[in-house]
């Protein structure tokens, strides 16, 4: 019955810039996805959601977002998550310049 | 304009101090977010894709030069020097700090400014005609009840905890800049039998998912009935609108829900228990604000250089016939500054163009500015003698594009460029339309036409009134674009139809200039606008158009 469990970064915005984050398996907060920790167990993602929100003096808004597995790194599987990983398409503001 | 009194200005000021305190306290790890959300929604400040965003109010849409440069200051001392402004005549800054935001704030109230209820179940900023007190066709001034109105409702203790946002609209003239008929409530003056000025009450009005054209619930209101009458429409509606699902919340849903005489009933019912308990204070309060918007002193001069630069200056003269409408003074124009400029942001200004539009009001304007909900910036008082030099100073700092009303003056909401709510991209689209229709050369045989883009289906972008609507969702993985058709934001209010499937984004560009191409075969002569051939024609001749049976496979 089990269905695949899609793999998951944990995200969120740093509580300051607003920036995007990502959690790494050391437990830091990456502004780069690439580093980000790919979790393709459900139980455990759910821990390092638990994790990531017992951190509310750091990031705001922390969840699980669909990822996959690329060559440097976790990569967005949907176009949200790849315009967080960039900024937006009017100006080069945010992470495409600032990365 | 209004000046703040001391009342106002330390009400902003305490604002400033209490939310300064809360930002140390969520940083300090005191209030964790859920305790810090609302309290920062109630000041306006956002957190979006990339990061925060702060809406502050331009109440009713009308600026003074020292506040527009005061934008401009924040702009470049906070943000990353532009400013984005909404269909809801406010601006937002796309990139503030957290840290930084009780600054800003600081910064807003020096120029009588603020961002307070620009978000939240709350009544939020009153917009306004942005032509009021200007336009040819206009009975009053509407921006005196308008600012009473914000007087009243702002931290109005009955209404901080409404079931959901609370819309209201006004405009002084029987054409509707407004939209009036897509707000909670919508005020259009009108006059009675006995020539006496008030106004028609709208209710229930509104886009989003279910949209809706508002019904009118009092034919005449006079003017001194305003508020009592308001706040029995909001009073009843807080009672009976439904807190169990926020989708079902909105009036406009307990109107449809209760019917259109239920509610009439009730509000008349609390409207004769409140009126006398107001005992004229509002009239008396209303005096005072009415006094602060006297008229300017127009001056009587000859317009002799206007019309011999209009016969020498092709490119003056076409910016003359779409960015001018009429003014109610011999002598003047209303100028539309066009924030549109062909592949630029719809609403984006930077902060040198804001300076440039506020030394133009106070050099030619009478120090008067104002926000469109079309995203546009109006100088509503200019001498026809002086329009040359306005032209010219507007063409330097690149804000004389020729496009007000015309395809290219297209509404789009942030969509998923910034707004975290957004289901696609909305900037990137309008973008493009607009760059097409410059490389056709054919915006002026086109003529009016109204193009308006949401990114998701709360309808930012109006799209529902447009006379072609876009909306961007997600359908499975991939942006999609669905087109609307006959939608009308005036007195004649109409909500648009789908035309049928959606575009994927690289198929939207096409299918616009296919629609538009089209319409110019079928209209009857140039003179009949997109919109009349539409309503003459109806769906299926454009429906041929968007989906030709060779592509029928391709639309999904």
């Amino acid at each position: 019955m089990s269905r695949r469990f899609t793999p998951k970064v944990v995200t969120a915005n740093a509580l300051i810039e607003g920036d995007v984050v990502w959690l790494t398996e050391d437990d830091r907060w990456t502004r780069t996805m690439s580093e980000a920790e790919l979790i393709d167990d459900e139980a455990h993602a759910e821990i390092r959601l638990l994790d990531a929100q017992r951190q509310a003096d750091v990031v705001v808004g922390a969840y699980l977002a669909d990822a996959r597995a690329g060559e440097d790194g976790p990569e967005p599987t949907h176009f949200r998550e790849a315009f967080r990983t960039r900024g937006p398409s009017n100006y080069a503001h945010g992470k495409q310049v600032e990365a | 304009m209004y000046s703040y009194t001391d009342f106002d200005e330390a009400f902003v000021r305490e604002r400033v101090s209490q939310f300064r305190h809360q930002v140390e306290r969520r940083i300090s790890g005191a209030l964790t977010e859920d305790e810090f959300k609302p309290l920062r929604l109630m000041n306006g400040l956002y957190l979006q894709l990339h990061a925060y965003m702060l809406r502050v109010a331009v109440p009713y849409g009308t600026l003074n030069p020292a506040q527009m440069r005061q934008l401009a200051y924040i702009a470049e001392r906070w943000d990353k020097g532009y400013g984005h402004f909404t269909t809801r005549q406010n601006i937002q800054f796309n990139w503030p700090k957290l840290k930084d935001v009780p600054d800003i704030l600081d910064a807003l109230a020096d120029v009588q400014m603020h961002a307070i209820q620009t978000s939240g179940n709350t009544i939020r900023n009153v917009t306004a005609d942005h032509f009021a007190g200007a336009a040819a066709d206009e009975i009053e001034d509407p921006r005196p009840v308008a600012e009473l109105l914000r007087q009243w409702s702002t931290d109005h203790p009955e209404f901080q905890f409404l079931p959901r946002k609370f819309k209201i609209a006004v405009t002084g003239s029987p054409n509707d800049r407004a939209v009036t008929k897509a707000h909670d409530v919508g005020l259009r003056m009108v006059r009675d039998a006995s020539g006496e000025p008030g106004y028609e009450v709208i209710v229930g009005g509104g886009l989003g998912r279910t949209p809706m054209v508002g019904k009118v619930i009092r034919d005449f209101l006079p003017k001194a009935d305003l508020l009592p009458y308001i706040e029995a429409v909001v009073s009843v509606w807080n009672l009976l609108g439904r807190r169990d699902n926020k989708y079902k919340s909105r009036i406009k849903i307990t109107v449809h829900e209760n019917g259109l005489e239920k509610i009439r009933d009730l509000v008349e019912e609390r409207f004769n228990a409140l009126r006398p308990e107001f005992g004229g204070v509002d009239q008396t309060l209303l005096k005072e604000i009415e006094a602060q918007f006297t008229p300017p002193a127009f001056v009587s001069k000859p317009t002799d250089a206007y019309e011999a630069a209009r016969a020498s200056n092709a490119a003056f003269r076409s910016w003359t016939d779409t960015n001018l409408a009429a003014h109610k003074a011999d002598g003047y124009a209303i100028v539309s500054i066009s924030i549109k400029k062909h592949g630029a942001t719809p609403g984006d200004a930077t902060a040198d163009q804001m300076r440039v539009m506020a030394d133009l009001a106070e050099s030619y304007g009478h120090s008067e500015l104002r926000i469109s909900h079309e995203q546009n910036v109006i100088l509503p008082h200019v001498h026809k003698s002086d329009l040359p030099a306005v032209y010219a100073a507007l063409r330097d700092a690149d804000l004389a594009t020729a496009n007000i009303g015309l395809v290219s003056d297209i509404i789009a909401c942030p969509g998923m460029d910034y707004c975290a709510l957004a289901t696609a991209r909305s900037i990137p689209i309008a973008q493009e339309i607009a760059t097409r229709f410059d490389e056709l050369k054919l915006e002026h045989d086109i003529g009016p036409l109204k193009i308006k883009i949401s990114g998701c289906i709360n309808a930012c972008g109006h799209h529902h009134v447009g006379h072609i609507g876009i909306l961007g969702l997600d359908r499975a993985g991939v942006e999609n674009y669905q087109i609307t058709l006959g939608g009308d934001g005036t007195e004649d209010a109409a909500i648009g139809t789908r035309t049928g499937p959606g575009f994927p984004a690289e198929e939207i560009i096409p299918a616009i200039e296919r629609l538009v191409l089209g319409y110019l075969d079928l209209r009857s002569s140039p003179e009949e606008t997109f919109l009349e051939t539409y309503r003459r024609l109806g769906m299926e001749p454009f429906k041929a158009i968007l989906y030709p049976p060779e592509d029928k496979a391709n639309a999904a």
